[in-house]
């Protein structure tokens, strides 16, 4: 077991792992922050996407040894401070960005990385984006509405509203 | 996975002096050897993680114009950092997906020597030079086939060289749910001939397609380049025939000519 220290959504936190514990297990099990789904295991999906030293990386392929001394941020850190939804998120409910939800924390995190580097993105850009986040459930076009309405433009109206 | 240490060394000795332990791995990005290690098709007992040594990290231009490329540079840093050589730049920025490119890097990429991977296919086509701990070796020496290459246990990938060439580009096919080349085909130009790589499409990984580097190197343009290679020996699965990659072959290069600059 090796000691970590990392700074996670603002707070520094410490734990004892192993070798092979992944960053998931630590954020999951050890802080029990569950906001950040496993959805493959196998690097596909984006499910488990977090951002470490502010960039989107899937959380499932890399352990948490490798976070120490790290700045993780989760969905869980994504609220305003005083508990309401960020803008992304608020997107996200606005514009039906999510059925299950199941796929929405990494979706949350990878559209936060995106606008960070690149506030007004086209669509075609968050589509190129999103490639590696997978949802079943939404058919994508309202995630990317939400996106593209979280950078403050226009976008068509929603026909399931 | 079974169970391992993983060890964080700062510099290069310290690496490999901890790689020097039987069955100890290098970890890079970790975007390939993750996954594997979760398959129980890895079982090293300490992991030597390579994240943390900036001597191995970042983009610079040599005397000779090459453009360097530290062993440990992801794949989103090549793509920002390497406007020297656009093509290349490409290649990195489109390599599976941002999260991908944000952990993984040139050196693993190499080292694990996948026959569907993108940098073998810049590597070779480029005569670039791969400079490990101990020696620099030859692109044309360094592919061995389907995940062999000529490292020894224990060596590290601490910077690629690349000469950059007049006009280039990388053309892949993707395969849609991994992202990996089904075929992928890079174009060099330089001064003193044309070489043609090709990546996905071989049983024996990255090739030179020799044929098309001769009929390109006297007329570089799409109509040069010759039908297409026999299926034979070509990848053969479910997304796809050898005849069909054969095919696709010669499609990508054109492409590949066409879009060169
Ligand atoms: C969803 C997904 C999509 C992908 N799409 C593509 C794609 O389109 N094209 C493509 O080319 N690749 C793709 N990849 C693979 C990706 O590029 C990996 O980053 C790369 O193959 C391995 O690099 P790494 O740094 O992650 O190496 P690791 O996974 O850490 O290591 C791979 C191997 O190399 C060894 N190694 C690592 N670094 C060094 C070094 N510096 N010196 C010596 N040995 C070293 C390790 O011991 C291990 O055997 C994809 C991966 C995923 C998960
Ligand atoms: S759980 Fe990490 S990519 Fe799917
Ligand atoms: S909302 Fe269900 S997976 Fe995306």
């Amino acid at each position: 077991m090796t000691k970590v220290t990392m700074t996670v959504n603002g707070k520094t936190v410490s734990g004892e792992v192993k070798g092979n514990t992944l960053l998931t297990e630590f954020l999951r099990e050890d802080l029990r922050l569950t906001g950040t789904h496993v959805g493959c295991d196998t690097s596909q999906c984006g499910a488990c996407v977090v951002h470490v030293n502010g960039e989107a990386v899937k959380s499932c392929t890399m352990f948490a040894a490798e976070a120490d001394g790290a700045e993780v941020k989760t969905v869980e850190g994504m609220a305003n401070a005083d508990g309401s939804l960020s803008v992304i998120q608020q997107a996200f409910q606005d514009y039906h960005g999510l059925q299950c939800g199941f796929c929405t924390p990494g979706m949350v995190m990878s559209a936060a990385a995106l606008l960070k580097d690149n506030p007004k993105p086209t669509e075609a850009e968050v589509r190129d984006y999103l490639e590696g986040n997978i949802c079943r459930c939404t058919g994508y076009h309202n995630i990317v509405r939400a996106i593209m309405a979280a950078s403050g433009q226009d976008v068509p109206a929603v026909a399931a509203e | 996975m079974y169970s391992f240490d993983i060890q964080r060394p700062t510099t290069i000795a310290d690496a490999v002096a901890a790689l020097s332990t039987d069955e100890a791995l290098p970890l890079g990005g970790g975007q390939t050897l993750i996954p594997t290690l979760k398959q129980r098709l890895s079982a090293p007992s300490v992991l030597v993680s390579l994240g943390t040594i900036a001597e191995i990290k970042g983009v610079c231009t040599g005397d000779d114009g090459a453009v360097c490329i530290g062993g440990g540079t992801t794949h989103a840093t090549v793509a920002r950092e390497a406007s020297s050589y656009p093509a290349l730049a490409d290649l990195a920025g489109h390599i599976g997906d941002p999260a991908v490119r944000n952990r993984g890097t040139i050196g693993g990429s190499l080292a694990n020597n996948d026959p569907s991977a993108c940098y073998p296919s810049a590597a070779l086509a480029s005569g670039a030079t791969i400079v490990t701990n101990t020696r620099s070796i030859a692109a044309d020496d360094y592919f061995q086939g389907m995940f062999a290459t000529a490292l020894n246990e224990g060596e590290i990938i601490t910077e690629v060289r690349f000469p950059v060439p007049e006009k280039a580009a990388y053309m892949k096919f993707e395969q849609p749910a991994s992202r990996f080349a089904l075929v992928g085909v890079f174009v060099a130009k330089y001064a003193d001939g044309v070489r043609v790589a090709v990546t996905g499409a071989s049983e024996n990984g990255v090739f030179r397609w020799t044929e098309a580097e001769a009929a390109l190197s006297s007329n570089f343009s799409a109509d040069a380049v010759p039908a297409a290679p026999s299926g034979d020996g070509m990848i053969s699965d479910l997304h796809g025939s050898g005849a069909y990659r054969a095919h696709l072959v010669a499609v990508m290069t054109k492409r590949a000519v066409a879009a060169a600059r």
